[in-house]
């Protein structure tokens, strides 16, 4: 008895997580930077020396391109560029991870159940996401946000819908390679309930491809509401939101291109910060 | 013989689940579109149509009834089997399908184009095959070719090079790049013409209407795929048997050529059909950048007008093109990698 008390226990060293390594990677920092870049701008917007972003100045109609006085020029109602492009960024950055996490929150909970429970549950969660991963994506968006309407919570809402089926095929999947191992049948035996064990036990040891997945669905997000706003489905006016500023700007393209080159120039940048982030982590993940 | 039954057994359940899906997501469509039922007959009739001739339309199509018996009736006329109820004479609406009131196929009437949907929607549908086809033709090849360079030395100039060219292509959206090329080969240059109507009235060439738009396809896409190829490509080099054919004396490029390609064309191979979805996406927003008359346009204008018979007659095409290409990726998967079996 007395032997057990002192069996010394190994020591656990685990390598240092993937978020603690990040400073490392040169490409996913590269990424960090271009997205703080916005995340500031966006929080400092209200204090920034910009001018309101749905004013009209009448006066700068007259000489529409970047001056001195509006530095990426106004657009055809005479606002400033400047302003509602920083403005527009609150938006984005509000609105796409808002709905990426919705669709996490949706996502997860079908992966586990169906990659834990199998049988039916599996057969029946993975037919519902086939069936509307099979819609080509953009269609689903377009029926869906026609019939409901363009608002914030029906943008997020299309996107739940469109993207959690594919974050349960990648739950599902790492769920599966997971369930078979000792961690989860000592935690069976420890007697844990079964949703104890979804999402205590297999949930964080699945969070190293779903990080890189969270990064890379923000910035399709990002494209996603930016082509919503491009086809006229976009957040209503008449606050700015950048792919309804391209839009707006294409019909002046051949005199203005500025008017439509900026907002576009907006969401490159930001969704590249994001593309670039997650391939970072992806290279910091292989390399374990 | 004994070998041969359980893959027709396969592939017929394969088929079966096809339907299914196909069944599923139409089901899904029309349950969308057609969710409020005064919406449907109101939008059948315009706006400006009398409410007498708005309640008789709603009568007659039995849109008291519930959902599920109305998509019934919906497939009963897709399949031929009854009549299309809108081109009763006694509903005064003038519509007129040559076709007949009853035939397979019969995706009913378009309220946006006053005209059936069938003469709709097939020309317009081959001038966005030809779009996409002309797209892919570029996409597979230029995808394949920088995917295989990068990934044959990883870490080189060459790799980093194409994978910021890949990284950077998958960050510029469609409408984006559209934006950029048209601002600088329209505007600037004056190269190429802003719009692709498809008629040579504004003075271009068809072939040059096309540049664009094709540029703007393969841009987005091939910066998916060149990566796609590189990791697969970066895998299969790290592996032991290219290490044992260099050590046999192969020359480099005889390695990637007889050991490497092969082996890496497995796993794109899944990814360049299921491309063909992102591709049709991609589409939506380029024609309506070019102004291109083709289905992705047609699909937006039918959304925005409330065309439900042309909706999801266009969502079913659409489903069914996604499907059959997921299809031959499973089996051409299947046959490449013979560890691997349909399900």
């Amino acid at each position: 008895m007395t032997a057990i008390d002192h069996l010394p226990a190994e020591p656990v060293t685990r390598a240092p997580g993937l978020l603690r390594r990040l400073p490392t990677s040169g490409v996913a920092m590269c990424g960090l930077a271009l997205i703080l870049v916005w995340v500031l701008a966006a929080i400092l917007a209200p204090v920034l020396p910009l001018d309101p972003p749905n004013k009209s100045f009448y006066a700068a109609l007259a000489h529409s391109a970047p001056s001195a006085a509006h530095w990426l020029g106004v657009d055809k109602s005479g606002r400033d560029i400047l302003a509602r492009i920083v403005f527009g960024a609150r938006q984005v950055l509000t609105v796409a991870p808002t709905a990426a996490i919705a669709a996490y929150l949706i996502g997860c909970p079908l992966g586990l159940l169906a990659g834990y429970y199998g049988g039916w549950v599996d057969a029946a969660i993975s037919r519902l996401c086939d069936v509307i991963l099979s819609f080509p994506i953009i269609i689903l968006y377009v029926i869906l946000i026609s019939t409901i309407g363009p608002s914030v919570l029906n943008i997020v809402l299309a996107v739940v819908i469109a993207a959690s089926p594919g974050i349960a095929r990648i739950v599902r999947g790492l769920t599966l390679e997971q369930r078979h191992l000792d961690y989860v049948a000592a935690a069976q035996l420890r007697r844990e309930s079964a949703v104890f064990i979804m999402l205590v036990e297999l949930l964080p040891n699945c969070r190293g491809p779903l990080i890189t997945d969270f990064c890379l669905r923000i910035g399709y997000t990002i494209i996603t509401i930016g082509i919503m706003g491009f086809l006229g489905l976009g957040l209503p006016p008449p606050d700015p939101d950048w792919g309804t500023m391209v839009k707006e700007g294409t019909v002046m393209i051949s005199v203005h291109p500025y008017v439509s080159l900026f907002p576009a120039i907006a969401i490159v940048t930001l969704v590249l910060g994001f593309n670039l982030l997650a391939d970072g982590l992806r290279e910091l993940a292989l390399k374990e | 013989m004994r070998d041969r039954l359980p893959v027709i057994v396969l592939i017929a359940r394969k088929l079966l689940s096809v339907i299914l899906t196909l069944l599923l997501a139409s089901f899904l469509v029309f349950a969308v579109s057609e969710f409020s039922p005064g919406n449907v007959a109101r939008k059948t009739l315009g706006p400006y149509a009398p409410q007498e001739s708005v309640d008789l339309l709603y009568q007659k199509l039995g849109l008291k009834d519930p959902l599920v018996e109305r998509y019934g009736r919906w497939l009963g006329i897709l399949l031929g089997l009854r009549a299309d109820p809108l081109q009763d004479p006694a509903l005064k609406l003038n519509f007129v399908d040559p076709r007949g009131a009853r035939y397979f196929g019969n995706f009913g009437y378009s309220s946006l184009y006053k005209a059936p949907v069938n003469d709709v929607i097939w020309s317009r549908l081959g001038a966005t095959a030809m779009l996409a086809g002309i797209a892919f033709a570029i996409i597979v090849p230029l995808s394949l070719t920088l995917g295989i360079l990068a990934g044959m030395r990883e870490g080189g100039l060459l790799d980093r090079t194409i994978s910021v060219f890949g990284i950077v292509a998958t960050s510029v959206p469609e409408f984006a790049s559209g934006v950029f090329l048209v601002a600088l080969f329209v505007v600037l240059l004056g190269w190429l013409p802003g719009t692709s109507p498809l008629t040579t009235g504004g003075g271009w060439p068809v072939w040059s209407q096309l540049v664009l738009p094709v540029s703007v396809l393969v841009l987005y896409d091939s910066g998916y795929l060149v990566r796609m190829v590189r990791g697969a490509m970066v895998d299969v080099m790290n592996r032991p048997f290219i290490r044992t054919a260099m050590l046999k004396g192969l020359s480099f490029p005889q390695v990637v050529l007889r050991h490497g390609l092969r082996n890496a064309m497995i796993a794109p191979f899944t990814v360049i059909l299921l491309q063909i979805n992102f591709l049709i996406s991609g589409v939506v927003v380029t024609e309506l950048v070019f102004a291109y008359p083709g289905f992705g346009r047609m699909i937006l204008d039918a959304s925005l007008f409330g065309d439900i018979s042309l909706i999801e007659a266009a969502t079913l095409i659409a489903l069914c093109v996604a499907v059959t290409t997921q299809l031959l990726g499973d089996a051409g998967y299947a046959l490449l990698n013979p560890q691997i079996r349909l399900r």
